[in-house]
């Protein structure tokens, strides 16, 4: 079925297009949409891709090596090695227990012991290109929930290393081993007695330091001098390239040595400009490694032996998630955040398509154990992101009222209640006024770390989605008197804003607006309260420039508080006449159309001088012509 | 020498031929402090602190400001509302202004004819002025007659020069030794005889 390389991008482009958006309009993680994609266009439902998917696998594990080297630069080396703890301990801890577990689970199934090491290995490794696109995509990096999972799943890249180094020990037939296999053929190591390629490895990681200081950055510098801005992108890839092929030559994770060199580079102005344009490739090459996972699930396996493998399935994720429960609890996680983790990390890692893989030729795998597995691994992954949002939406929201229940009511209950969505730079700035008055706001916020803080802190605080009306009613919606709506996201403040007006119509809503687009759409929604964010603050900027040029700062005062009427009524007139201009497809087009009305509104309106009192050169100019007369 | 504070209070400042030329005459002149009230507080919001560590460190406290609806812009009086604080100002241990001197300079659109009993305005300038004088008076401040440039929008340029003038001379006499005796008997510090001279 599949002829040109034209037409298998057409069926991966066309695939994850109509997939990605349809899951996101279903409100779902993107993975899903793409794991989707792959299953539709694999082997068995479309038959677009066939055998070749593994190769294709194997070219967009990439994306998970460019992940890596983006998180890298988001760590500066003095926080990795803080987290060194947190490294080995989360991680060692999970990869233990959890291959403990697993070997003795498939060794009371009667499999051979060499088996059961090697699946029990397979079984420890997690998803970094799952688990932390996922954390990515939510915004939740930062929490502790966040960097645990990062932890885990970095001490995994640094073991897979050793697990890889292992597996020709257990293998009986010694030829074999040099066979082939694509992880070794190139493998510097091998030749090398083992205190030598310690050395190499240490060898590696300090050539990546001393490249990224006095080589990387310098070409970097050359580079930004041309102005030429397609070499960036050039180097970004040739710097991701390089430690790739240098850590594949010595045998170590190419993500690992992504890692490690993103980590070097974090310190140097070039962090962004890197982040920028490696960030849409990354997703991009993520988007076809999910996709390739998709159409792998070889579902002939799957018929032959339905029960054995939904069986092996439902074990290995409830026994990956109990060993990241207890790792989450034994490292003081708050129960949030230890779901989160149990649930994000519980399925096998594109790791277990090497392992597995290699096993294989080595002989230490037959050919319908390893086809098993391979489909176990590619199920849970698909399966991590429907467990998350089950986990999301159905246990996390029952647990963020029973932790706020706990706290007493009545000091809230006494005076007017006010609800504050949103507690980021602009909500936190409303929240610190309000409090200066004692007046207590309730918050809702996504981010559980800020959460955290704020309850230390001793505000009442919801943790979650305040698109969701059960969370806006246990924090009391019912007998609020006025919502804050502080959110960034103007689809999302569209999204509360109509919900509340519906249902509880005797809120006040006090809305914040990125801008006047999405002022008129508020408008037209019926909301009052409008806050934009571009109108003062741009007036303020405006004022003071005047004033440097000379002008008297009161009749600045006075006249921006003119502006902001006159600008206050036309964007009600505007309003109405932009809900008639609804279909105008390209945004920017229809602001430009926008900007242009207003000019010729303050054209027509002229410089204007509101204030007429005492001023005495008009006095003066009307007594001259009454004396004249 | 004596320093000077001179508390100006006009919001439409850009628009005043008078005023303009009044302290550009005044405002760079040795130990004196010009202090610009709607320029500093656009928005009103005083900082009264800051005021009043200013207020210590000077001897003479100018009023100066256009005579608006017979008295003050509104920013002079929330100024003498805010600053002039009760157990600072007067009242118990409210002694931090005493002994020293205070004075309106104001710039009046009307002549000096029309603030009389008989003229359209039937009190003058002076009677006018008795709450600024009684704030003085109960602050524990000296209270001089006003040095009023009147009838600002029939003045010629010329004319308006000459006030600028005297009310630099002014300035120079306030810095020096000066008894209050001198001033005895005047409506106006424009028509004692230092400044007639000219």
């Amino acid at each position: 079925m599949t002829g040109s390389i034209l037409f298998q991008a057409i069926i991966f482009l066309a695939g994850a297009i109509i997939c990605v958006s349809i899951a996101k309009r279903l409100g779902l993680s993107s993975v899903i949409g793409y794991l989707l994609a792959g299953v539709l266009i694999g082997p068995y439902v479309l038959g677009f891709i066939g055998e070749e998917g593994d190769d294709i696998l194997h070219f967009a594990e990439f994306g998970v090596v460019v992940m890596l080297f983006l998180i890298g630069l988001e760590i500066e080396p003095k926080n990795f090695w803080n987290m060194r703890k947190t490294i080995l301990g989360m991680g060692g801890l999970q990869v233990a227990g959890t291959m403990l577990l697993s070997y003795f689970l498939f060794l009371m199934l009667g499999f051979d012991w060499e088996v059961c090491l090697v699946i029990s290995m397979a079984v420890a490794l997690s998803s970094t290109a799952i688990a932390l696109q996922t954390i990515k995509e939510k915004g939740l990096m930062d929490t502790t929930f966040g960097t645990s999972s990062f932890s885990i799943l970095l001490f995994q890249d640094i073991i897979v290393i050793f697990m890889l180094g292992a597996l020709p020990l257990l293998s009986n037939l010694e030829s074999i081993a040099s066979a082939d296999s694509h992880a070794e053929t190139s493998n510097l190591l091998d030749s090398l007695p083992i205190g030598f390629q310690t050395l190499a490895i240490i060898l590696s990681v300090v050539i990546i330091i001393f490249a990224g200081r006095y080589l990387i950055v310098p070409m970097l510098r050359k580079v930004a001098k041309t102005g030429v801005r397609e070499l960036l992108i050039a180097s970004a890839f040739l710097i991701v390239f390089g430690i790739s092929f240098l850590m594949e030559y010595v045998g170590l994770s190419p993500a690992l040595g992504a890692f490690l060199g993103g980590v070097v580079l974090s310190n140097s102005e070039f962090k962004h400009e890197l982040e920028s344009t490696l960030e849409p490739f990354k997703n991009l090459l993520l988007g076809l490694f999910f996709m390739a996972v998709g159409a792998s699930i070889n579902f002939i396996v799957i018929a032959k032996s339905p029960l054995t493998i939904g069986g092996l399935l439902l074990a290995i994720i409830v026994l990956k998630a109990i060993v990241l429960f207890i790792t989450g609890h034994i490292f003081k996680l708050k129960l949030d955040q230890k779901l989160l983790l149990t649930f994000g990390l519980a399925q096998i890692g594109e790791f277990a398509f090497v392992l597995l893989s290699f096993a294989f030729n080595l002989n230490i795998l037959s050919q319908d154990q390893m086809d098993m597995m391979l489909v176990i691994t590619a199920l849970t992954m698909s399966l991590t992101p429907i467990i998350s949002m089950i986990n999301e939406r159905l246990i996390l929201p029952k647990m963020g009222t029973k932790e706020s229940v706990k706290r007493p009511m009545d000091h809230i209950a006494k005076s007017q209640k006010i609800i504050l969505l949103g507690f980021g730079h602009f909500g936190s700035t409303i929240g610190r006024f309000l409090r200066s008055h004692g007046v207590e706001a309730t918050i809702l916020d996504q981010d559980s770390n800020r959460v955290d803080f704020l309850r230390k802190m001793g505000f009442e605080v919801y943790y979650g989605d305040a698109t969701r009306i059960d969370l806006l009613e246990s924090a009391g919606i019912a007998e609020a008197k006025i919502l804050i709506c502080a959110i960034d996201n103007p689809s999302v403040t569209k999204e509360i804003t109509k919900l509340v007006k519906e249902k509880f119509p005797h809120v006040e809503l006090m809305i914040r607006a990125k801008n006047r687009d999405d002022a008129y759409d508020l408008i037209n929604l019926g909301m009052e309260n409008i806050y934009r964010e571009s109108l003062d603050t741009s007036l303020n900027l405006a004022k003071d420039v005047l004033s440097k040029m000379g002008f008297r700062k009161y009749t600045l005062t006075r006249q921006v508080q003119n502006f902001i009427k006159y600008d206050e009524n036309s964007l009600r007139r505007l309003a109405r006449e932009s809900k008639r201009d609804e279909n105008y497809i390209f945004k920017a087009r229809k602001e430009i159309e926008e900007q242009e009305k207003l000019l010729n509104e303050d054209f027509k309106r002229g410089v204007v001088d509101y204030d007429k009192h005492w001023d005495s050169e008009e006095i003066r100019k009307a007594l001259e012509k009454t004396n004249n007369k | 020498m004596k320093k000077i504070l001179v508390l100006f209070s006009h919001p439409k400042f850009e628009k005043s031929r008078a005023n303009t030329m009044l302290v550009d005459r005044i405002k760079d002149v040795e130990g004196v402090t010009f202090h610009d009230l709607y320029e500093r507080y656009p928005d009103f919001h005083i900082d009264v602190p800051a005021e009043k560590e200013l207020l210590n460190q000077h001897d003479i406290i100018i009023w100066h400001h256009p005579f608006y609806w017979y008295s003050c812009p509104p920013l002079m009086k929330q100024w003498i509302d805010m600053v002039l604080e009760f157990g600072w100002a007067y009242g118990p241990n409210g002694n931090a202004l005493q002994a020293k001197t205070c004075l309106n300079v104001i710039t009046t659109g009307g002549s000096r004819d029309v603030y009389c009993s008989e003229g359209t305005n039937s009190f003058t300038v002076n009677q006018f002025l008795r709450p600024f004088e009684q704030t003085a008076n109960l602050c524990g401040m000296a209270y001089l007659p006003p040095f009023a440039v009147m009838g600002t929008h029939k003045l010629s340029d010329e004319e308006l020069a000459l006030h600028v003038d005297q009310y630099g001379t002014l300035i120079t006499l306030l810095q020096q030794d000066f008894s209050l005796k001198d001033f005895n008997g005047y409506f106006f510090l424009n028509d004692i005889p230092q400044l007639q001279a000219q």
